[in-house]
C-alpha cells in the first residue's frame, strides 16, 4: 500500500534513452553539421571575394578619376588693350571678331609678365615661354569674353585661366621632371616657374565645373575637355528610348500575356523575344546602321538614331520584365473583375496594370540604365564623333544634330594619346556610374514602396 | 444533420432560371464534365456537392462562361438562361457575367477602397447616373451583404485590410451591386472560420429572396443547411439531382448514399 501511495503518478525515469542521448550528437549529425558549416563558409567566402572586387574596383575608379573634377588654374589680371583688339576704336563687333585667338596671346603674355613683376618672382623665362604653362583654351576664353563684352576693352579684367595639362599633371603628380626630359611642350624651367607661382598663391588646384557641364576639347587641350555635351546626347537618346520602348514594350507584353492565344505562333514570338534579349548589342548597331542610316537616311551621329537603336535593344528587356510583373498579379484579381462583368480590357487596365506598374517601371528603369551604358551600337552609327561645340540650341537640334553619348565619350577619351585624357575617361566613368546607381536606386525604391504582396 | 430542418423545404414549382442539358466540358483531351442536365430554379439555392475534382466548380464556371478564359477548355451542349443559349455566338460573355454574378473560393477584393470595390461594377455598367445614386447602390449592396454596419465608417479603407469573413462578404456585396439575376458561389466559405461561415450562410438564405443562388460546397452540412436543391457530382457525372431533403435522407443512387455517409469522397 505504502509503495503505491508514495509516487502514484510520478513519471518513471528510464535508466537510459533508447536511441542514445539527445545531449550527445551522433556521428551522422556531426557530419551533417560539418557539411552545413562548410557550405556556409563557401558562401561567405564567395560574398567576400565579390565585396573585395567591388571595393578594389570602386577605389580604383575613384582614385583614377577624381582628378578629372579638379583642374589647375592661374589667376591673372589681363589688360584688354584697345590697340590690339579694336584698332579702329569704334567697338564694331565684326571688327573685334576679326582678331583670332592668336591675337590674344600677346595680351596674356604681357599680363603674365606684369604679374611676375608684381609678385617679385625671379625667372629667366621669356614672357612667351611663361604663357606656355597656360592652356590653349585660355586665349579662347579671353576672346569669348571680349566678343561678349566689347565695352570692357581698354580695362583690366581678372581671369581664372586653365593651366595646360602638363602643369596640371605636375601638380597632380602625374608629370615629373624626369618624365618631361623629351617633352617639347614643357621644360623644367617652366616647372620651376610653376613652383614659384604656387608659392605666390596664384596657381592652384580647384573644382572645375566645366568637366561636368562642358564640351569635349581637341587633342591639344585635354584640360578643357568636358562630358556635359555628351551627357545631353545621352539624355536625348534616353528620351527617345523612353518614348518608344515603354509604350511599345508594355503594349506588346499586355497583348502577349493577357490576350494572345496560346499557339505555335505566340510560342515562336516568345522564344524570339527571349533570344533578342541575348543578342550582342553590336548586332543592333549594325542593324541601326543598315536600316536607319543607309536605308532611311536619318542623320548620322544623331541622338535620334542612337535612341532608335537603343530602343530595339531595350525592348526585349522591357517586354520580359513587364510580362513577369503581369504574371505576378494573381489570377484571382482578373477573375474578380471578369466576375462582375468587366471586359477583358477593363480587367487589365483597371486592375492588372496598376498592380503591375511598379514592376513595369522597375524593368523600364533597368532597361534604360542598360541602354545608358551601352557603347558598341553607338560606335557603329557614328555617335562617337568629336563634338567640341557648345550644347545644342533647341529640342529639335538636340535630337538631330550630331552628338556623342557618355559611354562613347569615355571610349573616345580612353583611346587618345595624351595621358591627361586617361584621367578624364575615369572621371567620365564616375559620372556614368553615378547615373546608373541613381537609376537603379530609384528602381529599388519604387519596387519596395509600391510592391504589393499577397 | 439537425440543421436540415432549419429551413422550410417548401419548394414550389418556380420558374426555371438556368436549364443545362447534355453539357460536356473538355480540358484538352480530358473529358471533365459528362452529359450533365440540371435545371436551376429562380429564387432558390441550389447546391453542388461532390468529392474534389468531380467537376462541380468547372460546371459552375460554365454558367457564366468564366471557362472562356481558359484556352484549352471546350464546352458543348446547351445552357439556357431564361431560354437563351449563353454559348450562342451572339452572346457577349461580358454582358452575361453582369447578369450572372460570381463569388469565388478565396476572397479576392480588389486592392482598392471598400467603396471602390463595390462601386466598380455599377461604374463600368453605368448603373448610376451620379455620385448620390452610386452611394446609394454601394450602401444597399453592403447592407444586403450584411457588412454595412462593420464598414460604414471606413469606406475609404482598403478592402484587403478586412478580415477573411468580411472580405468574402465584401465580395458578395460587390457581386450583388451589379444587380445580377443569378449568383454563383464557388465554395464561398472554404477559407472562412465557423463564425464567418455562419454569417455568409445566413446571407445566402437572405439573398434567395431576390436571386437564384448556385453554391458549390465541400461541406455536406452546409449544403443541407442552405440549399433547397442539391446536385451530387461524381467523376464528372451528375449522379443525382433533387430536393435537398430527399438527397440527404433518401438518396436514390447508391453512390450518393456512399458519399453522404462518408464512404467515398
Amino acid at each position: 500500500m505504502t509503495d503505491i501511495t508514495q509516487t502514484p503518478n510520478a513519471p518513471v525515469p528510464s535508466d537510459k534513452p533508447k536511441g542514445g542521448s539527445l545531449f550527445e550528437k551522433d556521428p551522422r549529425t556531426k557530419r551533417r553539421n560539418a557539411a552545413e558549416g562548410r557550405f556556409k563558409m563557401y558562401g561567405i567566402a564567395a560574398i567576400g571575394v565579390g565585396l573585395l572586387m567591388l571595393v578594389v574596383l570602386v577605389t580604383n575608379i575613384v582614385t583614377a578619376g577624381m582628378g578629372a573634377f579638379q583642374q589647375t588654374f592661374l589667376e591673372l589680371d589681363v589688360t584688354l588693350l584697345e590697340s590690339k583688339l579694336d584698332k579702329k576704336g569704334n567697338r564694331n563687333i565684326d571688327d573685334i571678331k576679326k582678331v583670332s585667338t592668336f591675337g590674344y596671346a600677346p595680351l596674356v603674355s604681357a599680363a603674365l609678365e606684369s604679374e611676375v613683376e608684381k609678385l617679385g618672382i625671379q625667372t629667366d623665362l621669356k614672357p612667351k615661354k611663361m604663357a606656355g604653362i597656360l592652356s590653349k583654351a585660355a586665349m579662347a576664353k579671353l576672346r569669348n569674353y571680349v566678343v561678349a563684352n566689347p565695352d570692357e576693352i581698354g580695362k583690366t579684367v581678372s581671369f581664372r585661366f586653365l593651366a595646360n595639362s602638363r602643369v596640371d599633371g605636375y601638380i597632380k603628380g602625374r608629370v615629373t621632371r624626369a618624365s618631361i626630359a623629351n617633352d617639347k611642350s614643357i621644360s623644367s624651367e617652366q616647372l620651376d616657374f610653376v613652383d614659384q607661382l604656387i608659392d605666390a598663391g596664384v596657381l592652384y588646384k580647384a573644382f572645375d565645373p566645366d568637366f561636368i557641364f562642358g564640351a569635349d576639347a581637341s587633342d591639344q587641350r585635354p584640360e578643357a575637355a568636358g562630358i556635359g555635351v555628351s551627357m545631353l546626347g545621352s539624355l536625348f537618346m534616353m528620351l527617345v528610348v523612353l518614348a518608344l520602348a515603354l509604350p511599345i514594350g508594355v503594349a506588346a507584353s499586355i497583348y502577349l500575356e493577357e490576350f494572345a492565344p496560346q499557339n505555335r505562333l505566340t510560342d515562336i514570338i516568345e522564344v524570339n523575344i527571349s533570344n533578342l534579349a541575348a543578342v550582342p548589342s553590336i548586332v543592333f548597331g549594325i542593324l541601326g546602321l543598315a536600316v536607319f542610316i543607309n536605308y532611311m537616311h536619318l542623320p548620322t551621329s544623331a541622338p535620334l538614331v542612337g535612341g532608335l537603336v537603343l530602343t530595339l535593344m531595350t525592348l526585349p528587356t522591357i517586354i520580359i520584365s513587364t510580362r513577369a510583373s503581369l504574371k505576378a498579379v494573381p489570377p484571382s484579381i482578373r477573375d474578380a473583375a471578369l466576375g462582375v462583368g468587366a471586359s477583358k480590357m477593363q480587367a487589365v487596365f483597371h486592375h492588372v496594370l496598376p498592380l503591375a506598374a511598379p514592376g513595369i517601371l522597375t524593368g523600364t528603369i533597368i532597361g534604360l540604365a542598360q541602354a545608358l551604358g551601352e557603347t558598341a551600337p553607338l560606335l557603329l552609327i557614328g555617335m562617337v564623333g568629336f563634338i567640341a561645340s557648345n550644347p545644342p540650341d533647341g529640342i529639335v537640334e538636340g535630337f538631330l544634330s550630331p552628338n556623342s553619348a557618355m559611354p562613347a565619350q569615355i571610349y573616345e577619351w580612353s583611346k587618345r594619346a595624351d595621358p591627361a585624357f586617361y584621367e578624364r575617361a575615369w572621371g567620365g566613368i564616375i559620372i556614368l556610374l553615378l547615373f546608373l546607381v541613381t537609376m537603379n536606386t530609384i528602381a529599388v525604391i519604387l519596387r519596395r514602396r509600391f510592391e504589393r504582396r499577397w | 444533420m439537425n440543421d436540415m430542418t432549419r429551413m422550410e423545404r417548401t419548394v414550389n414549382s418556380k420558374a426555371i432560371k438556368i436549364a443545362a442539358s447534355d453539357v460536356q466540358v473538355y480540358y484538352g483531351d480530358t473529358h471533365a464534365i459528362k452529359d450533365v442536365d440540371v435545371e436551376i430554379e429562380d429564387k432558390t439555392v441550389t447546391a453542388f456537392i461532390g468529392p474534389s475534382g468531380c467537376g462541380k466548380s468547372t460546371f459552375l464556371r460554365c454558367l457564366n462562361r468564366m471557362n472562356d478564359t481558359i484556352d484549352i477548355c471546350r464546352v458543348q451542349g446547351d445552357i439556357l438562361l431564361d431560354g437563351e443559349d449563353i454559348y450562342d455566338k451572339r452572346v457577349d460573355p461580358v454582358q452575361l457575367r453582369a447578369k450572372v454574378g460570381m463569388v469565388f473560393q478565396k476572397p479576392n477584393p480588389f486592392p482598392k477602397s471598400i467603396y471602390d470595390n463595390v462601386a466598380y461594377g455599377p461604374r463600368i455598367h453605368g448603373l448610376a447616373k451620379n455620385k448620390a445614386e452610386l452611394d446609394e447602390i454601394v450602401e444597399k449592396s453592403l447592407r444586403r451583404a450584411a457588412i454595412w454596419n462593420e464598414v460604414k465608417d471606413r469606406l475609404d479603407a482598403p478592402g484587403t485590410g478586412l478580415s477573411g469573413g468580411q472580405q468574402q462578404r465584401l465580395c458578395i456585396a460587390r457581386a450583388v451591386a451589379t444587380e445580377p439575376e443569378v449568383l454563383l458561389m464557388d465554395e464561398p466559405c472554404s477559407a472562412l472560420d465557423p463564425i464567418a461561415t455562419a454569417q455568409v450562410e445566413e446571407l445566402i438564405d437572405e439573398l434567395r429572396k431576390q436571386y437564384s443562388v448556385v453554391i458549390v460546397t465541400h461541406s455536406m452540412q452546409q449544403a443541407a443547411r442552405v440549399s433547397q436543391k442539391t446536385a451530387f457530382f461524381h467523376l464528372g457525372n451528375l449522379v443525382e439531382f433533387g430536393e435537398t431533403g430527399q438527397i440527404f435522407t433518401n438518396p436514390v443512387d447508391p453512390r450518393t448514399e456512399s458519399y453522404i455517409t462518408g464512404r467515398i469522397g
